[in-house]
């Protein structure tokens, strides 16, 4: 077999040239937040991470994604479910409505439920009135945390359903199944996969959201402070060690997401094999 | 106009279950958590007249913002566009030892909050950090400079590049290569005249993503940016500054502006692909 | 079984996939829905199956015997449904895809396991794939696949077997052998069959009856033998089999294109297209009295029991192709480049793609 760019010196720069590039660019980063949290020993590390206020932060990260993942995965089911096996007036647009998240910056994510839930907004206000603040406290920050992580799982969902297409279902259905036990029985296996997948990215998301959540949470120290926040709080105190062992265990999580991304295309490629 | 009831009541019998119920949670969820709130940014527009919303965002600070933005977006998504495209390359073409771990670590960005990658970017990059250590005797400033603007905007959106221009790498045909050797192409001429125009669709989709994600990108900048006015403020900073100030109105009127651009530039790239994917693979996209 | 379609007619968007059709299926018939990719063959079937809908106006009819079934879900129809392409369950064994329709019965009418495994085994052993019970799809050939989406159809004992090519995905030597155990187990088990095949010689082989269609409409319904003996249309004719042309000017009873000459003394003056099959021509050395088409053999291929030679000339526009048996072939020594004479035993005359034929023996 010949193949383009396949002389030995040629292949030899190209892949040395790009390890080395992603070795700076990417791996020294993830190097240095554990080399930083670290720096004082494991002993500090523990005192920073056990602290009370990094707890705090931790549980209600924790309180947030759990909430978050169960409402995003409804909800990619169901649009992933409705695009690919029903046709309808809109679905295009439906489908295009659901990138908006993707597009829109953090920060106007963030701006866009204070304009409408804080209390100078028409629902804000109304709930005011019944002593409901949802701004500067956990319901705002669950809520941007789930519009910045919804479409995750119905964008991986929706390209390995359409292109499984609903043979299998149609197949069920001529043998009798309905409802709920052709979901699980025959959709499921088909996609649960993708669906894990999917839950992963969110979770990454949900539990490192920044910008959105900056926004709406007013930061107040053990209270509406989630770990990335809690984390600027402490670099912007000189703290660096304190803000480093928050981020060494957020890069955990994402070595995590890593990990598992990589496990399951194996598994994929496996099956495929 | 659509309505619930028009689309369930007239349709035909359906063949799978689930539509109506799929169909309730997605329109719920849509009109509530996405659409209601994109509204209030126009509600609360509505309050200013046009001159006074043109006074805010071209104010000189703000003005400064989009060209610090927009060119530190366009430099990290050119280099992202190279840089991805060799690791691209790198990863599908060759076996090589740890090639597993780099495909796994092009995902970091997406995977790592972007706090994180702020505060660790800023600080490996400041005067005393392992690079900025290394840069600093060269005379080269990347914290608080523009650069390191850049720096962040390309970390947070290499993947996008990679994984966009990957695929379509991995499922071009063995003979395309073949082809263009057994015609007589050196490797260099045969990877511009024929690899790179099957490539070109998604390396452009996959440039222009990273664009729009770092002109929104927040977290990851604001640490290593500096922040000082009509220098190194990037747009959503200027949002945000507005909001602590809390003038809603100034937030909204330049948070419209990055919305707007925003969704231009998806709605751009999604159309071009969509033509391009029609000449590739004639008529259905 | 028997089915009665009365005017279904199906539009998808503004094209028009189905005219308004009428079509009746015999119980315990054998029917093969034949014509080209996008004649209305599987949206047909898929109507019939209840998988897709037929148009509310007209209002048509689906009856199965007795039972009004138009308005009856898929689910509740009694049908079993063979998919093109198996759509098999590829996270269950053979044994769980054929016992899945029991397994999915209200819990009330399901019957016991017990009674499941000895029903699936039974299937199993009928479509002789009993040792691959416990095998995933995956591991099977296409054709055990296909012997396996069968018995999953068949569990169910359903009153109607609808099948969309399903052997579309094999190669020929399978197809064959599929083919003719399929019709072995339609005579045994008696229920009623309707498939769907673009494929000519299956639908004939296969068939009790065979629906011709084309562009949404039905052209054709008859027996294989009707079907081949008296196509009702030039578009039957044509579909059914390899086709030579002569078209030429008609005068006194005798047709003249370039130098070739041919006696249609039924035919009235004018310009003319006749139609002829393969094995409707023979060669000889000679012109005869009412023939005279002289042509050159361009190229020969022995097939099992005959010889096609492609033959060409002046006037012809497009080759004609002539099958001959192999005694008249050794007769006759023919060799490439040899020129002979086409000698019509038979020809057709359709005035156009609807109307009815008109066809004569010549000498």
């Amino acid at each position: 077999m010949q193949r383009i760019g396949d002389a030995p010196r040629v292949r030899r720069i190209l892949v040395i040239s790009a390890v080395l590039l992603a070795a700076l660019f990417l791996l020294l980063p993830l190097v240095a937040i554990f080399a930083q949290a670290f720096a004082q020993g494991v002993e500090v590390f523990w005192r920073n991470v056990s602290n009370h206020y990094t707890v705090r932060a931790i549980g209600l990260t924790l309180f947030i994604t759990v909430l978050t993942i169960p409402v995003c995965l409804v909800f990619g089911v169901a649009l992933a479910w409705l695009v690919t096996r029903f046709s309808f007036p809109g679905r295009r647009l439906l489908q295009t409505l659901i990138d908006i998240p993707f597009a829109v910056s953090p920060v106007v994510a963030g701006l866009v439920y204070l304009l409408l839930y804080g209390r100078n907004g028409w629902i804000g206000n109304w709930l005011d009135g019944y002593d409901i603040q949802l701004m500067f406290a956990w319901p705002g920050i669950l809520m941007v945390t789930i519009f910045v992580t919804c479409p995750f799982v119905a964008r991986e969902l929706i390209p390995l359903m359409q292109a499984q297409g609903s043979r299998d279902e149609e197949a069920a259905v001529t043998l009798g199944a309905s409802g709920w036990t052709l979901f699980r029985r025959v959709t499921l296996p088909n996609i649960r996969w993708a669906l894990l997948y999917g839950v992963i990215l969110t979770n990454a998301r949900a539990v490192g959201e920044f910008g959105a959540v900056s926004v709406v949470s007013g930061a107040i120290r053990g209270q509406t402070n989630t770990l990335p926040l809690h984390l600027e709080q402490l670099y912007q105190d000189y703290n660096t060690v304190g803000a480093f062992s928050s981020a060494a265990l957020l890069a955990l999580i994402a070595l995590l997401t890593l990990a598992a991304k990589a496990s399951l295309e194996w598994r994929a490629a496996r099956q495929e094999a | 106009m659509i309505t619930l009831a028009n689309i369930t009541g007239s349709a035909p019998k359906r063949v799978l279950p689930g539509f109506g119920l799929s169909l309730g949670i997605s329109l719920t969820f849509v009109s509530l958590m996405l659409l209601l709130p994109m509204t209030s940014l126009f509600g609360q527009l509505s309050g200013i007249s046009l001159a006074e919303y043109w006074r805010i965002i071209t104010d000189g600070r703000v003005v400064a913002s989009y060209i610090v933005t927009i060119g530190a977006a366009a430099v990290a998504a050119l280099v992202n566009a190279a840089f991805g495209l060799l690791l691209a390359w790198v990863l599908v073409r060759y076996d090589f030892p740890g090639k597993r771990l780099l495909d796994a670590l092009m995902d970091l960005p997406f995977a790592l909050p972007t706090a994180v990658a702020g505060i660790t970017l800023a600080t490996l990059y400041s005067s005393n950090g392992w690079m900025g250590r290394l840069l600093d005797p060269l005379g080269i400033q990347v914290a608080y400079t523009w650069v390191g603007i850049a720096l962040a905007m390309a970390f947070t959106s290499i993947p996008f590049v990679v994984r966009t221009v990957q695929p379509v790498l991995e499922d071009l045909p063995n003979e395309v290569d073949e082809a263009a050797l057994t015609l007589g192409a050196s490797d260099a001429t045969a990877f511009r005249r024929v690899i790179l125009p099957h490539l070109w669709p998604a390396l452009v989709t996959g440039t222009g993503l990273a664009f729009v994600r770092s002109l929104g990108e927040f977290g990851a900048i604001i640490f290593i940016a500096g922040n000082a006015p009509y220098e190194t403020e990037i747009t959503a900073l200027m949002i945000f500054v507005r909001l602590q100030e809390y003038d809603y109105v100034g937030a909204s009127a330049i948070a419209s502006v990055v919305l707007a651009v925003s969704l231009a530039l998806l709605l751009a790239i999604n159309i071009w692909q969509g033509r391009f994917i029609k000449r590739l693979h004639g008529g259905r996209g | 079984m028997s089915i009665r379609l009365t005017n279904i007619a199906k539009t998808f968007g503004r094209t028009q996939a189905l005219e308004p059709i009428n079509l009746d299926i015999h119980d315990g018939e054998l029917v093969g829905l034949l014509g080209p990719s996008g004649s209305g063959k599987t949206t047909l079937l898929r109507i019939i199956a209840g998988l897709e809908q037929a148009d509310a106006k007209p209002a048509g009819r689906i009856q199965f015997g007795e039972r009004d079934v138009t308005q009856v879900h898929v689910r509740d129809r009694r049908i079993g449904f063979v998919f093109q392409h198996y759509a098999l369950f590829r996270h269950m064994t053979v044994f769980d895809n054929v016992a899945f329709g029991l397994t999915v019965m209200p819990r009330k009418e399901r019957p016991s396991s017990g009674e499941i495994r000895a029903r699936v085994h039974r299937l199993l052993e009928m479509v002789q794939l009993e040792d691959f019970a416990k095998r995933y799809p995956a591991q099977l050939s296409g054709g055990q696949q296909q012997r396996v989406s069968l018995a999953r159809a068949l569990a169910l004992r359903p009153d109607v077997l609808l099948l969309d090519e399903p052997f579309g995905a094999l190669d020929a030597k399978v197809r064959q052998e599929l083919r003719r155990w399929l019709r072995h187990l339609h005579d045994e088990l008696n229920f009623t069959s309707v498939f769907v095949t673009h494929d000519q010689e299956e639908a004939l082989e296969l068939s009790d009856r065979v629906v011709v269609m084309s562009n949404g409409r039905i052209e054709q319904i008859d027996t294989p033998e009707a079907l081949y003996r008296a196509p009702a249309n030039r578009f039957v004719f044509e579909f059914l089999g390899d086709v030579n042309r002569l078209e030429g000017d008609v005068r006194d009873g005798v047709l003249t294109c370039g130098d070739a000459r041919l006696a249609v003394s039924e035919l009235d003056d004018g310009r003319e297209e006749l139609l002829l099959r393969p094995h409707e021509l023979k060669l000889a050395d000679a012109p005869s009295d009412a023939a005279q088409l002289p042509v050159t053999v361009t190229s020969i291929s022995p097939i099992g029991a005959e010889v096609r030679v492609e033959l060409e000339a002046d006037w012809l526009p497009a080759p004609w192709l002539a099958t001959v048996r192999h005694a008249d072939f050794e007769r006759l020594a023919i060799s490439r480049g040899q020129r002979l004479y086409a000698i019509p035993r038979r020809w057709h005359r359709f005035d156009d793609a609807t109307a009815k034929p008109r066809q004569a023996t010549a000498a």
